[in-house]
């Protein structure tokens, strides 16, 4: 039962300071949960803190290894708008 | 005849006796403050056009947390090569930042200011916001500190600004309407829950103004800042900068939206345009009022380090800091002489101006004019034009009339080199040439014949005949010639009424 952080982090110090539980840590190369301590804020916020303030999409998992932020939910950009724009760009 | 050459403003402040406008400069467009607030920001290179060919500036990035989106931002974002706000290459801890900063000030006499702006928001970064700002006012008491927000923490912090001597803050306003701001702010985290849509504007407007009003409140002087979204908040910005001015905002700062693919923002995936220059000076001109607007603003980097549109920042990385040997007793002496003779710079270059006398010849009983007619002018700062054409990354442009010269704005360019004509060369000059659109004159030190040719060709008069002299004095200079000469597209039945003759 536990969060976790993968390695589109962009070390933005958001989550830190919000966990309820210590259980965040700057490390490299990015910030890091510690799953014994993490209780995905359990009894202390309606919402886990970390997911709630990360703006990068896919950045927070959740205990089934899930994107608790998926693509678009957060910047509103159409996934498929987002893979044509990138698209294009690699293309010029 | 002779007739001064007279500001937009009629009533002039009693002090200074400048008459003619700067370059649109700080006594134009602060000329309504009080005199306290005027020296105050003489020489904040942000605060007053005419203080910014002179005083340099610099931004750390201690700040990367934020608790807003807004969508021309991209927190993926890390790039030297970009010049926007949001953007760092470096990320420093508070005492690498105060490191940096004795540093910088100590190798540029001209920096007086230092701003925390990101590259996420000050204030949801308080603890490294205020270290650094309390290390500061310990170790470089005549640096002044500004902070940037996006205002949804402020009112939890206005006492803490106050605490630390922060007396210049600027809050990023984009909207007073939450239906507007929802198709710019994504979503908010407040009271420990992500919330999105109309409800999320809502609180981040109820909290900006209320920060707003609680530093003016308590003598801080604000900057409020816009970002001019076509079709989104265009239309809507002159009835916040109403808003904020009567919140008692001292300067209000129209900027463009800065949107392209590659930047990954909600903006420039989705293809909003940003505004064109017309657009952007058009609006600025309804904002501005009795409050004038600021238009000389290069939305820095969050760690840009120098004169504004340039950027030292390289020289200065945390490695190059680290070997640094400073005696900054000796710096903070050389700052203050370099600084009080810039302050005398900029007083003498006033003095004349506001003598400065364009005879007219044919009023014929009742004031006519000529059209006003955009100049562009190639500085690296001094408030003088010194910079070859080529070596120019940006030019300033200057709105000449009748009536007054004044600054409108800026334009980059990329860097043109001069006998580089064949392949990338020529299509960059071409990019600079069409930059310039809807100018009529550009003014620089020196110029190739290559791009002298091609200015003409353009309908753009080069001229290098004004180097070393102040901008607005040239610009004035030229304008009287070009309107001698019969400006082109002038209105039909006007007279022409100028005359060079400075």
């Amino acid at each position: 039962m536990a969060y976790q952080i993968i390695d589109s982090c962009v070390n933005c110090w958001a989550c830190e300071p919000l966990c309820p539980s210590g259980a965040i840590h700057a490390a490299q190369p990015h910030f890091f949960i510690d799953r014994n301590r993490c209780t995905e804020c359990d009894g202390e916020h309606a919402e886990a803190q970390c997911a709630s303030i990360c703006p990068i999409e896919g950045a927070i998992l959740d205990r089934w290894g899930v994107p608790a932020n998926p693509p678009g939910s957060l910047t509103g950009i159409p996934p498929a708008r987002m893979r044509a724009a990138m698209a294009e760009i690699r293309s010029r | 005849m002779q007739l001064p050459v007279i500001g937009r403003q009629v009533a002039q402040p009693s002090e200074g006796g400048c008459s003619a406008s700067g370059c649109g400069g700080s006594n134009d467009q602060l000329s309504h403050l009080p005199q306290s607030i005027r020296d105050k920001v003489r020489d904040h290179p942000c605060y007053s056009e005419e203080a910014h060919h002179h005083f340099a500036r610099m931004h750390v990035a201690v700040a990367p947390a934020c608790n807003i989106q807004c969508h021309y931002c991209n927190r993926k974002y890390d790039c030297a090569n970009e010049s926007r706000p949001g953007v760092v290459s470096e990320l420093l801890t508070p005492d690498q930042a105060v490191k940096k900063v004795i540093a910088v000030a100590a190798h540029i006499p001209q920096m007086t200011v230092l701003g925390i702006a990101g590259p996420g928001d000050p204030l949801a970064n308080p603890e490294r916001t205020f270290e650094t700002f309390r290390q500061l006012s310990e170790k470089a008491p005549d640096i002044k500190l500004c902070v940037s927000t996006n205002g949804l923490s402020l009112p939890d912090h206005v006492e803490a600004l106050c605490k630390h001597n922060i007396d210049h803050v600027t809050i990023t306003i984009n909207c007073v309407d939450p239906e507007i701001g929802a198709k710019i702010y994504p979503w908010i985290f407040w009271k420990n829950r992500r919330i999105k849509g109309r409800k999320a504007a809502e609180i981040l407007i109820q909290r900006q103004q209320q920060g707003l009003q609680m530093l003016t409140e308590r003598g801080v002087l604000v900057k409020v800042n816009s970002v001019m979204i076509p079709g989104v908040n265009d239309r809507h910005l002159e009835e916040v900068s109403q808003i904020v001015k009567a919140k008692g905002a001292f300067l209000h700062n129209v900027m463009p939206l800065i949107a392209e693919a590659e930047h990954g923002t909600f903006y420039g995936v989705m293809g909003q345009r940003g505004p064109t220059h017309d657009e952007l000076q058009s609006l600025q001109d309804k904002c501005a009022g009795d409050m004038n607007l600021m238009r000389h603003c290069r939305q820095c980097r969050a760690d840009a380090v120098g004169m504004l549109g340039e950027d030292r920042g390289d020289e200065f990385t945390m490695d190059k800091v680290e070997e640094m040997v400073i005696d900054y007793e000796a710096a903070m002496r050389e700052r203050a002489a370099y600084q009080q003779a810039a302050l005398a710079t900029l007083e003498a270059q006033r003095k004349p101006a506001g003598e400065q006398f364009i005879p007219l010849t044919a009023l014929g009983g009742r004031k006519r004019t000529s059209r006003p007619m955009l100049v562009a002018v190639a500085t690296t700062g001094g408030g003088v034009i010194n910079q070859h054409f080529g070596h120019a990354r940006e030019f300033l442009v200057y709105e000449a009339s009748p009536m007054d010269v004044r600054f409108i704005g800026h334009r980059k360019v990329e860097l043109y080199r001069e006998g580089n004509s064949c392949g990338d060369g020529e299509s960059v000059l071409q990019k600079t040439i069409a930059a310039l659109a809807g100018c009529e004159a550009v003014l620089c030190s020196k110029i190739g014949y290559e791009p002298w040719e091609m200015l003409e060709q353009a309908g753009i008069a080069p001229n290098g005949e004004h180097a070393m002299e102040p901008i607005e004095q040239a610009v004035s200079a030229v304008y009287a010639e070009l309107v001698e000469k019969g400006l082109r597209r002038d209105v039909a039945g006007e007279q022409i009424l100028l005359q060079a003759g400075i």
